[in-house]
């Protein structure tokens, strides 16, 4: 019977905990990051982002099941991320290239 | 016999495996097979996580414009937050991702009661966040942060003082706010702005604050009210002794919850962490 209660789908709890762990010990990593005194401010968005990043993948790897699912699911993940990279990538490209343009009643 | 009866009986024919499941109404008409509807319930989710991505990932923009703009304003507004408060929340939110992962594998399996279980604890450490995040803002309206009329930069100023990273100095008569740090006892200055200007800028900070985790606040609490929905479903099912229950439900509210997962865990170090 395919796809029904689907034996094939339900994965070994070993499978979460590990998980679970990673996730806290990158919690844990990620505090101590924040605390490491006078780096640049950039090193520590780098550090905090990437460590967010890792941390996102394994929750939708692992908790979402994206690594077990099909194609189509593969798809609808990476397009959520890659319009978001086409979002920030341009709004910062524009920012970064331009003058902030003066809005009347707000401070420059 | 009606046209309807006449195309279940067609399917009953040629799909015999997965008559029952019409029978007790866990297929929908419209699909021939389970894994047809899991499918579709799946991409479904999925589209509505892909938009929430992009939801939330549009204010994530609005704050990484601003925040590069005003990066030292902001930091000495990051300072305000508690980053106890803020490390217990992802983990007690990290944890309840894990429960809600183990809650869809009970529901796969048919462990109701197991099911329930998890479910609820899934619930109450989304109770914990919510509770965490009552004190917090209720501690942040206490101390005038909340970005309303009532909003006051005074104690930013005072902190960022004490830590040596602003100054207050006199220009044409005016007082004007230095933001440096201080490196072995001497101040270095990299930005001279008004107090104006600071409070302005600051509130903006508490703004996307505010809207950020309010809205990630909302997107809890919508998921706790699924989550009770899916106990009381879990419960009656377990009392009907149903062997087989639709885990769909479960498997969805599970993608949903994730998500919120995720979204946290962004505004967690971009909020809290960076620039300490």
């Amino acid at each position: 019977m395919a796809g029904h209660s689907g034996e094939s789908h339900v994965h070994p709890v070993s499978l979460y905990t590990r998980t679970l762990w990673w996730l806290m010990a990158l919690l844990v990593l990620t505090v101590v990051a924040g605390y490491i005194p006078n780096i640049p401010n950039w090193l520590g968005v780098v550090i905090a982002l990437t460590i967010a990043v890792w941390k996102a993948t394994i929750v939708i790897m692992n908790f979402m099941h994206v690594r077990f699912s099909g194609k189509l699911a593969w798809l609808f993940a990476g397009a959520g991320f890659f319009w978001l990279v086409i979002m920030l990538a341009f709004a910062f490209a524009d920012y970064v290239s331009r003058p902030w343009e003066p809005f009347h009643g707000w401070p420059e | 016999m009606s046209i309807q009866e006449l195309g279940k009986q067609s399917a009953t024919l040629e799909y015999t495996g997965e008559v029952h499941h019409h029978a007790d109404g866990i297929l929908g008409e419209q699909f021939e097979t389970l894994e047809q509807q899991n499918t579709a319930y799946l991409i479904g989710m999925w589209a509505f996580i892909v938009q929430e991505v992009l939801f939330f990932g549009a204010i994530f923009t609005a704050y990484a414009v601003y925040r590069f703009k005003y990066v030292l304003e902001f930091t000495l507004a990051h300072h305000e937050l508690s980053v106890p408060i803020g490390t217990l929340n992802t983990f007690v939110l990290l944890f309840s991702s894990y429960t809600m992962a183990r809650a869809v594998r009970a529901a796969m399996q048919n462990r109701h009661t197991k099911q329930a279980f998890y479910l609820l604890l899934t619930f109450l450490f989304a109770g914990v966040f919510m509770v965490n995040k009552y004190f917090e803002y209720g501690a942040k309206f206490e101390h005038h942060l909340f970005p309303n009329a009532y909003y006051s930069a005074h104690e930013i100023v005072e902190h960022a003082k004490a830590k040596g990273e602003l100054r207050v100095v006199v220009e044409d008569g005016r007082e004007m706010y230095e933001l440096g740090k201080t490196i072995r006892g001497e101040f270095k200055p990299f930005k001279k702005v008004s107090p104006e200007e600071f409070e302005q800028r600051t509130k903006l900070f508490f703004g996307f604050y505010f809207v950020m985790t309010g809205l990630h606040g909302l997107h809890v609490l919508v998921g706790m009210i699924v989550i009770a929905i899916l106990i009381g479903r879990a419960l009656i099912d377990h009392m009907k002794n149903k062997p087989i229950a639709d885990y769909m439900p479960v498997e969805m509210t599970g993608l949903y919850w994730h998500l919120v997962d995720i979204v946290w865990i962004f505004l967690f170090p971009l909020l809290y962490l960076i620039g300490r």
